[in-house]
């Protein structure tokens, strides 16, 4: 043998293409034992179909696997767990009518009794530092709580390589810094990483080697710590990237949303309640709603979609007008449209067309329906229109919506509601999963939107997309919103403290600070 | 009311209520691993048949039962290949698989039209099963206990064990059950066999136990009643013996009603009685819980992996 050491993970002119798309091609590169080696992309770039392949649940069309120095074909996920090829994935793999405990069973090939299985996962979830109640019906979970469960479930194998599909997309920044201790533990006890995420200053953060995908291509690998997140996103999009352009001296206008006391119980024994949340946002205005998940923020947006009703008609007014008892579709007549974190299911139809997605929600206000029929040709060419206008990375009209890569997705459903001009705006998590380039043209065109005269609501947890994009700001914490702050003059410290609650744990907030707090490092 | 007469109508309930029990617990089987299998009907009658056949030819009842259970897991197979191959509509499929077992039962039963089986009744000592009081639990077809015992088994399998785990996360969301690596297709056929198996030894106590012959369409759309009861029990084996029950004593009191010349109610409006019920329950079900509950994510829909 040389002195090179033998890869871990090797491939070799990985080649894979889908009907009219060549999703990978010739893609070759390497992780050795203990790297955390990044995969970088836009959206669409063929990210997940290669890591599909490497855990078996897709078989490539050319090229090959190589395990240790051994060529291998990974014929099946048990094939590649029984390698020690653990993944967390994309879209979760979770069973919603199931405990979280059957859910990890599922994901284990050994037949181990309940009992044990559990105290094995509680002893997962204390040294890293997750938390989950194994008991739970996933269905009552929120969506970080979801991913939680994935990543318990991938480390109780002892994983030699761990795949992560964009594993921190929904989690909160402490969480995140605690899985980069997990990650960085792991890799240093020799087990490779492959790490999916379109947060740059993460892969920074963490990986030693980044991957870069690019329309199926491999264009380049670099060092990421020696890049800088524009960089690597510049290579990643082959161009510029942009900025968010807002306006010279912009200003907000007459109150548009007026949200006043608005209480909701919870739909679940599990769920949050809202709690006197009352809030205003002006003609032009966008305003960010910041928090941990799990907070209220889903019973939030449903209460002001309009898929849960208040009993008080006044609790919601747009314009002065009250749209507490109207029904979602009334709601969108009136000009209130929302985008629900939950891409496929919620917001959009996975088996559905995106022509016929766009039928769901915009055909009142386009009037896509004329006499009880149907008109697929305005719904074919409204969604032709929002496909070019946003850069959504789609065969056309006719695609289904589940054939889309999550972050093109986002991207159709973004311009599916922006386009339709709505005076109010609520989206729930609008980059989640979206790449650097995609993001930035989604801030852009909320931005163009709010310039307009549209009220715009934001709930993220993503506290840097929220203080680069409002102009207002308040935090929700178990169903209780904060006032509300100018974010020109917002103080980091205090949004933390806000995010934890007034007696909440002071952890919770320890990520804010410039210097995350490596508790659990030796 | 006398004992004795509490006692008979007992040993009737538990009669009329054996085959649609049976059926109905196959079928939620099948349910559970997101399949709708609407041929139930279809499946008992070729049970009956089948384990009418075996009967008159071996003179061996055990023979015949397994020969009904093999009748209706055989003919579940075809339902399963269109529809986990093909990928054809459920629905549709078993629908015709419905007419298909009514229509392959009869042209095989007519060379059996004429015959006598032995009844296949209890096996306990004539002392236990003929006595006039412990014939009330002594007084069965052997079926009717394995009925009753299916029901905990089911339970436990569904709630308790790996296979049953795995059998419900297929039925609930078969592409994730695919992505760790379940295979779909496996659990689906096996649970279509066991639905298929179920349905034909409930056929089969109608032509062994019931009335020892073979009579074309004999099952008289028990088979429906089956389906309904599974959304009736939401899902649930314990709720399912309950339901099943509830309709036995309603299909009772038709008989009653009948042979007694009651004149309160004409006896048709008895006979109609349990499909009426089971119209009543769905539209109930339904209208109180419009997610559907604890049905089953996937009943239903085809599976369509990437490859
Ligand atoms: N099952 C499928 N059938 C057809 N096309 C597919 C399928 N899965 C993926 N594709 C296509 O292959 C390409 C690569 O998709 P992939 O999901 O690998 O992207 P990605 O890099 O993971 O994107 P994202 O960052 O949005 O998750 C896309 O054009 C996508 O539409
Ligand atoms: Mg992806």
């Amino acid at each position: 043998m040389g002195t090179e050491a033998t890869a871990r993970l090797e491939l070799k002119s990985i080649t894979k293409r889908f009907p009219g798309v060549l999703a990978n091609d010739q893609v070759s590169f390497s992780v050795q034992p203990g790297e955390i080696h990044a995969l970088l992309g836009e959206n669409g770039a063929g990210k997940s179909t290669l890591v599909k392949m490497i855990y078996g649940i897709m078989q490539p069309d050319g090229g090959e696997i190589r395990w240790n120095g051994e060529r291998i074909v990974v014929a099946h996920p048990k094939a590649a767990r029984k390698l020690g090829i653990g993944m967390v994935f994309q879209h979760f793999s979770l069973f919603e009518a199931m405990t979280v405990l059957e859910n990890i069973a599922l994901g284990m090939d050994a037949k181990i009794p309940a009992r044990e299985l559990e105290a094995r996962i509680k002893e997962v979830m204390t040294q890293y530092g997750l938390k989950l109640e194994p008991h739970r019906i996933v269905s009552t979970l929120s969506v970080g709580e979801r991913q939680r469960i994935e990543i318990v479930r991938a480390l109780l194998l002892n994983p030699k390589l761990l795949i992560m599909d964009e594993p921190t997309s929904v989690l909160t920044p402490q969480e995140v810094e605690q899985l980069f201790v997990v990650l960085r533990q792991l890799a240093s006890e020799g087990c490779s990483i492959l790490y999916i995420s379109h947060k740059l200053h993460e892969i920074k953060a963490l990986c030693h080697t980044a991957t870069i995908l690019r329309g199926g291509k491999l264009v380049d690998t670099c060092n990421p710590s020696v890049e800088t997140s524009r960089s690597m996103a510049e290579k990643m999009i082959g161009g510029n990237l942009k900025t968010i352009e807002k306006a010279e001296g912009r200003t907000v206008g007459r109150e548009k949303l007026i949200v006043n006391r608005l209480n909701m119980p919870a739909r679940s024994h599990f769920g949050v309640s809202l709690k006197d949340i009352t809030f205003t946002v002006r003609e032009g205005e966008i305003f960010g709603i910041a928090g941990v998940a799990g907070n209220g923020q889903n019973a939030l947006l449903l209460a002001l979609s309009g898929e849960t009703l208040t009993d008080d008609p006044g609790a919601i007014t747009v314009d002065g007008a009250q749209l507490g008892r109207l029904t979602a579709k009334q709601r969108r007549l009136a000009g209130v449209s929302s985008v629900p974190e939950e891409r496929n299911g919620h917001a959009a139809v996975p088996e559905f067309t995106l022509a016929d997605n766009s039928v769901l929600t915009a055909r009142d206000r386009l009037g896509m329906v004329k006499g009880g029929l149907i008109d697929h040709k305005a719904a074919r060419t409204y969604a032709g229109e929002v496909i070019s206008t946003f850069a959504v990375k789609a065969l056309g009209p006719g695609s289904t919506a589940g054939s889309l890569s999550g972050g093109n997705l986002q991207k159709y459903i973004m311009g599916r509601e922006i386009m339709q001009n709505p005076a109010v705006l609520v989206v729930s998590q609008p980059t989640w999963g979206v790449d650097a380039g995609a993001a930035a043209a989604i801030h852009q065109a909320l931005v163009d939107l709010a310039a307009a005269g549209s009220a715009i609501v934001v709930i993220s947890q993503d506290l840097d997309e929220l203080l680069s994009l409002c102009d207002t700001l308040a935090v929700i914490n178990e169903g209780r919103l904060s006032p509300s702050m100018k974010v020109a003059d917002a103080d980091i410290e205090e949004i933390g403290l806000l995010m934890g609650g007034v007696h909440g744990d002071p952890a919770a907030t320890a990520n804010l600070h410039p210097e995350p707090v490596h508790a659990h490092q030796a | 009311m006398s004992t004795e007469f509490i006692i008979a109508a007992i040993v009737t309930i538990v009669g009329l209520t054996t085959p649609i029990l049976l059926a109905a617990l196959g079928e939620l089987v099948v349910e559970k691993a997101g399949v709708l299998n609407l041929g139930v009907e279809g499946m008992m009658l070729m049970g009956a048949i089948c384990g009418f056949g075996v009967t008159v030819s071996t003179f061996n009842p055990w023979l015949g039962i397994l020969g009904a259970a093999a009748g209706g897991a055989l003919s579940s197979m075809l339902f399963a290949v269109l529809v986990l191959e093909l990928n054809s509509n459920q629905v549709a499929t078993g629908l015709a698989l419905t007419i298909f077992g009514t229509g392959l039962s009869s042209l095989i039963g007519l060379s059996y039209t004429g015959f006598i089986a032995p009844v296949f009744g209890s096996v306990f000592p004539a002392s236990l099963a003929n006595d006039a009081y412990l014939k009330v639990i002594f007084g069965y077809s052997p079926i009717v206990y394995f009925a009753l015992i299916m029901v905990p088994v089911v339970a436990w399998f569904l709630k308790s064990t790996r296979s049953g785990m795995i059998l419900r996360a297929v039925g609930e969301n078969d592409l994730s059950a695919h992505s760790i690596g379940y295979s779909v297709k496996g659990v689906r056929y096996a649970a279509i066999a066991f639905g298929g198996a179920m349905a034909g030894i409930g056929g089969a106590y109608f032509s062994m136990v019931i009335t020892p012959m073979w009579a074309e369409k004999m099952t008289a759309g028990r088979g429906w009643i089956a389906l309904a009861l599974v959304v009736f029990a939401g899902w649930r084996a314990g709720r399912l013996l309950v339901g099943a029950y509830f309709f036995g004593i309603l299909m009772a009191l038709e008989l009653y009603a009948k042979a007694s010349g009651f004149s309160f109610l004409p006896s048709q409006f008895w006979a109609a009685m349990p499909y009426l019920m089971t119209v009543i329950a769905l539209s109930v079900i339904s209208m109180r819980d419009r997610s559907g509950g604890n049905a089953p994510a996937c009943l239903g829909k085809p599976f369509l992996p990437s490859t």
